[in-house]
């Protein structure tokens, strides 16, 4: 499977979640999906088109928080990236390590350093700020004018 | 009910060269969970990288680990130049494959080394760090540094290896290859270290696909993954090169896959070598201007698996995100399932299997209040609240 018969069947199944596809080279590729979708199309993306997830990174914009899960089809050397936006006022998103264990230690980095929420993980417990500073600071949040 | 006892490793602990904390908690001698405490090396170079130029990030990411120091730079390499679209010369790619390969060498030595120091082994400690020693000299007389060499940047390397020193790297890469034999041969063919690595500290393949873990241990599993062949960069589709597998998942496997990829690297090495002496001597740069804005992701195989780095440029000369994953993120997860059921002593081997880097598994700090820019924290408080929570730790054992 090629890199554009992966963004055709992803865009195919789930053609009402997904609001843009970016195919910036043979190899990267970014879609953009509503974040209530987020289980369905990743549990697609790891389970049929056997996709390994690499990380996630978390970004704070003007659009709100914004998270890429990166994931890679290794035969290819593609990395698709599923990208999510969050709003400032209430950033919840589904947690994905119900699913795959590999996404355990980010999301609750991502929680610590962003505040952004993962609603039913299974091991939220603080993984790098135990005992190491205050509670509700988000050290990587940032300030817009 | 069986009393269960808790056996701590770390937050310093000579098993473990850096600060971390394993709780093991154990019916008799058998491991019946395991938890992990982390946050004692934290540097906060995610955030750093952002305050700071793309050619001055390139001396804070080589700092991220102190044993394989080129792979972060590498990949950060690979993605700012995917952001530029900078094609870089073929003396630029050989010389930083070379410097790549000579690193897997050194920090797979390194770890036979400590894998036999674990397991009580420890002339192959002391053979493994001994052969160690003339590849830092290598690198010594190529970068002026053992480690941290400063090697790589924007559109090339900094430092060219001139052919008249090609004669000197290649008895350095024949005793290497001998001394592997060597090791080889104490490793693969000694009936003890069978009897303490075989079947122990196993991962399966669905164990490896459900952490995401990378390289050697994922090799090692029957997971054939290798970022330099499935997403090629710099030399390695320039030169022939084979991964390395094995199926059975245990330590042993590990240690077969780390020794067998020695070989592969002096091979590649040695092509690299061949390839320099056909291109122009000090072609090494191509001119950058500026970086556009973009996205980039880069990913170089580390001596132990995958480094991702995810750069977002907004045209300036700094990244407004640098997202950096080290292959230790997944790999050391994988604990929960290699060493729970096993005694405390396979344990301790089960942990150290996947080569464990804790420094580059960690990178954040935090000292400023980012809503009204206060200090939160000085040195001084600093050093107390370690000192609270060791006390802490302390208490409860």
């Amino acid at each position: 499977m090629n890199t554009d018969e992966i963004l055709k069947n992803i865009k195919d199944k789930f053609n009402s979640d997904v609001v843009d596809v970016f195919k910036k080279t043979e190899t990267r590729a970014t879609i953009t999906i509503k974040p209530e979708s987020l289980l369905k199309i990743a549990e697609y993306v790891y389970k049929d088109l056997e996709l390994r997830f690499i990380i996630a990174t978390a970004n704070h914009t003007k659009k709100g928080f914004e998270i890429l899960y990166h994931f890679s089809k290794d035969n290819i050397g593609l990395i698709a990236n599923l990208h999510v936006i969050l709003p400032v006022e209430k950033p919840e998103i589904e947690s994905l390590s119900n699913m795959f264990s590999a996404t355990n230690w980010i999301e609750r980095e991502m929680n610590e350093l962003y505040g952004i929420v993962f609603l039913n993980h299974p091991d939220p417990g603080k993984l790098i700020s135990e005992g190491n500073w205050a509670e509700g600071v988000y050290p990587y949040r940032r300030e817009f004018k | 009910m069986v009393k269960k006892t808790l056996i701590p490793i770390g937050p310093y602990h000579p098993l473990q060269e850096e600060p971390e904390l394993f709780k093991l908690y154990c019916e008799g001698e058998i491991v019946k969970d395991i938890k992990w405490e982390t946050g004692y090396n934290h540097r906060g170079i995610e955030k750093l990288s952002e305050k700071k130029t793309y050619d001055q990030s390139f001396f804070l990411v080589e700092r991220i680990c102190g044993i394989c120091s080129t792979s972060h730079p590498f990949a950060f390499a690979n993605a700012i130049e995917e952001i530029g679209n900078i094609e870089i010369t073929n003396r630029a790619k050989y010389i930083r494959s070379i410097i790549g390969e000579l690193e897997r060498i050194h920090s797979h030595l390194l770890w036979v080394g400590l894998a036999g120091h674990f397991l009580g082994y420890n002339t192959v400690f002391m053979w493994a760090w001994k052969y160690r020693e003339p590849v830092l000299d290598l690198f010594e007389m190529i970068s002026g540094n053992r480690n941290s060499y400063a090697m790589f940047k924007v559109g090339g390397v900094r430092r060219d290896i001139e052919n008249n020193k090609i004669s000197q790297i290649t008895p350095v890469l024949d005793l290497v290859k001998k001394k592997t034999d060597m090791l080889v041969g104490a490793v693969m063919d000694d009936p003890v270290l069978h009897a303490r690595t075989k079947g122990v500290g196993v991962l399966t393949k669905q164990d490896i696909i459900d952490y995401a873990a990378v390289g050697p241990t994922a090799r090692a599993s029957g997971i054939d993954v290798d970022i330099r062949r499935d997403d090629p960069y710099a030399a390695y589709p320039l030169v022939n090169w084979k991964v390395i597998t094995a199926e059975k998942g245990d330590v042993f496997a590990k240690a077969e896959v780390r020794l067998l990829e020695m070989y592969e690297s002096i091979s590649i090495i040695e092509q690299c070598l061949e390839g320099l002496k056909k291109e122009k001597e000090g072609d090494i740069n191509v001119k950058v201007k500026d970086i556009p804005a973009g996205w980039g992701t880069g990913r170089a195989e580390a001596p132990r698996g995958e480094v991702f780095h995810y750069v977002l440029s907004d045209g300036s000369n700094s990244p407004a995100r640098h997202k950096i994953r080290a292959p230790s993120y997944t790999n050391i997860a994988t604990f929960k399932k290699s060493c729970i059921g096993q005694t405390i002593s396979d344990a301790t081997i089960s942990l150290a299997a996947v080569d464990p880097c804790y420094c580059c598994t960690e990178r954040m700090a935090v000292a400023y209040d980012s809503k009204t820019g206060d200090k939160i924290l000085n040195g001084n408080e600093l050093i107390a609240l370690s000192a609270k929570k060791t006390q802490n730790i302390k208490n409860q054992f």
